[in-house]
């Protein structure tokens, strides 16, 4: 039987070290929703996500009363918009058009956010990806809860070097449209390499053509207990830190696999995966960098700083899959600057630089996440940023992303302000050089050899 | 075969008192919720207590039962806390 200490290390996690279910995401095919005529596809999707959705807001806070586990998002991803319009739509606007419905659809079931207004051209663009790509800022500032995502390389087919010219071009445009909020419609704008199709975590979310008709993702978090764990074994030795940690992913990760469980039997729609990912959020005691910082660094950023995080990220998933067997989506440890006042500390001390936080993309989930940067960064430049990340992904075989916010009229030592969960960043200095000449040159890296490791 | 029990842990935290276990069982019989374990402590005049219970019978449900239970904690003066069996379960046991 339960005892009380247990319990009551149960609920310390909820109230004081931020324990939490960070998002159920349901996953929904828009591929049955498919027609030529763009108003029939935009009344099909409608119907089709406020049916399967209906529930899901109040089953969440059913879940959370039951088991007395905050649960933070309710949200939805559906399939990438770029296949399921490019019968119907003739035009980027025509494409926004969706974008509107899904919002629309969004704040009629109460989510906060919806994903899956993406295009995947790893390897080429038909035109309907090109309209879509196109169209993102008109949609991104048209809307509230829509959030959108290209995945410009994979590892099976190299990078789109044509893309990704295009895509720092776009970003740079969303920047500008939403100047005066401090470019903030950017953060609902990621490009990935090797994009999973399960990832329940915006703005990456889509619902991936291989997967059911409706599937229900989980992602839990809880960098505020692995750190509240660690604080307890000081100066012990790897073996001890790798086994605390392993411990703690295990036990947090066994919420997000009920929390799942319970909530596809209440929605009656088939549970998918759990994604074991530690995401900070800007409340104090809720960061990665803390933790790093708890494993023996005066700041995320120091020299062992990628060991440390390599270590991190290992332990967490090797609790993660002993607590569920349907690991799925980034499951890792996030490392976003503006999400996380660990980093944020970082990047004001000088600790860090977008090299360092680069390198640490090669060992963790996911990449460059929630970077601001300054306004006057060139397009070619954002690309080049852009095709650094996606050949790490491409040349590692793991996802990495780019989320970069350049911040219009601001410049380096300027802050800019999301609010809430997203917090504030510092804008962090680019390298100055041009990679002009390497962008401009067009079409795509071949996929890498697998072969002759080094 | 035996009936399957719905097994609820109730945690109650707070200043101490004379009569909190008092009143929260009152409730929990008057709601023909059966109590299969307690145990109770006062650390520094903190009293702590948790209880097991079977909610099988319960002629309320467990959202109603849960706000009832929080709204009697305010009138005492303490904080009580219900939740089903399986999170405790899951996340303590292989």
């Amino acid at each position: 039987m339960i005892n009380s200490w247990e319990v009551k290390e149960t609920n310390n996690m909820v109230e004081q070290e931020n324990l939490d279910v960070r998002t159920i995401t349901i996953g929904i095919s828009l591929l049955d929703c498919i027609d030529s005529d763009l108003k029939k596809l935009n009344d099909n999707i409608y119907k089709k996500i406020t049916t399967v959705a209906k529930d899901l807001a109040s089953v969440g806070e059913k879940i959370e009363k039951e088991f007395g586990i905050p649960i933070v998002n309710k949200r939805i991803s559906v399939t990438p918009i770029a296949l399921v319009g490019g019968a119907a739509c003739k035009t980027p606007e025509d494409f926004a058009t969706i974008a509107d419905t899904m919002d629309r659809a969004a704040k009629a079931v109460g989510v906060n956010l919806i994903g899956g207004y993406s295009a995947l051209v790893s390897k080429g663009m038909t035109k309907a990806d090109e309209m879509l790509i196109r169209s993102i800022p008109m949609a991104l500032c048209r809307t509230e809860r829509v959030c959108s995502s290209v995945n410009l390389a994979s590892t099976k087919t190299g990078i789109n070097m044509d893309a990704v010219k295009l895509m720092g071009e776009i970003l740079l445009e969303v920047a500008e449209q939403s100047k005066d909020r401090d470019s903030v419609d950017c953060m609902k704008l990621v490009v990935f390499c090797n994009a999973p199709d399960d990832n329940p975590f915006m703005a990456g979310a889509f619902h991936g053509v291989t997967e059911a008709d409706a599937v229900i993702n989980v992602g839990v978090s809880g960098p505020g207990v692995v750190k509240t764990a660690l604080e307890k074994v000081r100066g012990e030795n790897f073996e001890v830190l790798c086994e605390t940690i392993k411990k703690t992913a295990f036990k947090v990760t066994r919420v997000g696999q009920l929390v799942a469980q319970e909530a596809s039997r209440l929605l009656d729609i088939p549970f998918g995966i759990v994604d074991l990912s530690l995401a900070p959020t800007p409340a104090i005691g809720d960061s990665v960098a803390d933790i790093l910082c708890e494993i023996g660094l005066e700041y995320a950023g120091a020299p062992g700083t990628t060991a440390a995080l390599a270590l991190l990220n290992d332990q967490v998933k090797k609790g993660g899959v002993m607590a569920s067997s349907y690991v799925g989506g980034l499951s890792g440890a996030f490392i976003p600057v503006s999400e996380d006042q660990g980093m944020i500390n970082a990047v004001e001390a000088n600790a860090i630089t977008l090299e360092k936080l680069e390198a640490m993309t090669c060992v963790c989930s996911v990449g460059l996440d929630m970077i601001a940067i300054p306004g006057d960064t060139k397009a070619t430049t954002i690309s080049g940023i852009i095709a650094d990340e996606m050949a790490l992904g491409m040349v590692n075989q793991k996802t990495t992303a780019a989320r970069l916010i350049p911040v219009i009229g601001k410049g380096v030592g300027d802050t800019v302000e999301f609010g809430g969960l997203f917090g504030y960043a510092p804008i962090m200095p680019v390298n100055q050089y041009s990679c002009d000449d390497f962008i401009n040159r067009g079409g795509r890296i071949p996929a890498p050899i697998h072969s002759f490791k080094n | 075969m035996e009936n399957t029990v719905d097994k609820t842990i109730i945690t109650v935290v707070g200043k101490d008192t004379v009569g909190i276990i008092a009143k929260v069982c009152t409730y929990l019989a008057s709601s023909q919720i059966n109590i299969l374990d307690i145990s109770q402590t006062i650390v520094q005049g903190y009293f702590n207590m948790m209880m097991i219970v079977d909610m099988t019978k319960a002629d309320k449900s467990f959202g109603e039962c849960a706000d009832d239970l929080e709204k009697l904690g305010e009138e005492i003066g303490v904080s009580i806390k219900c939740q089903k069996e399986e999170i405790f379960e899951k996340m303590h046991r292989i």
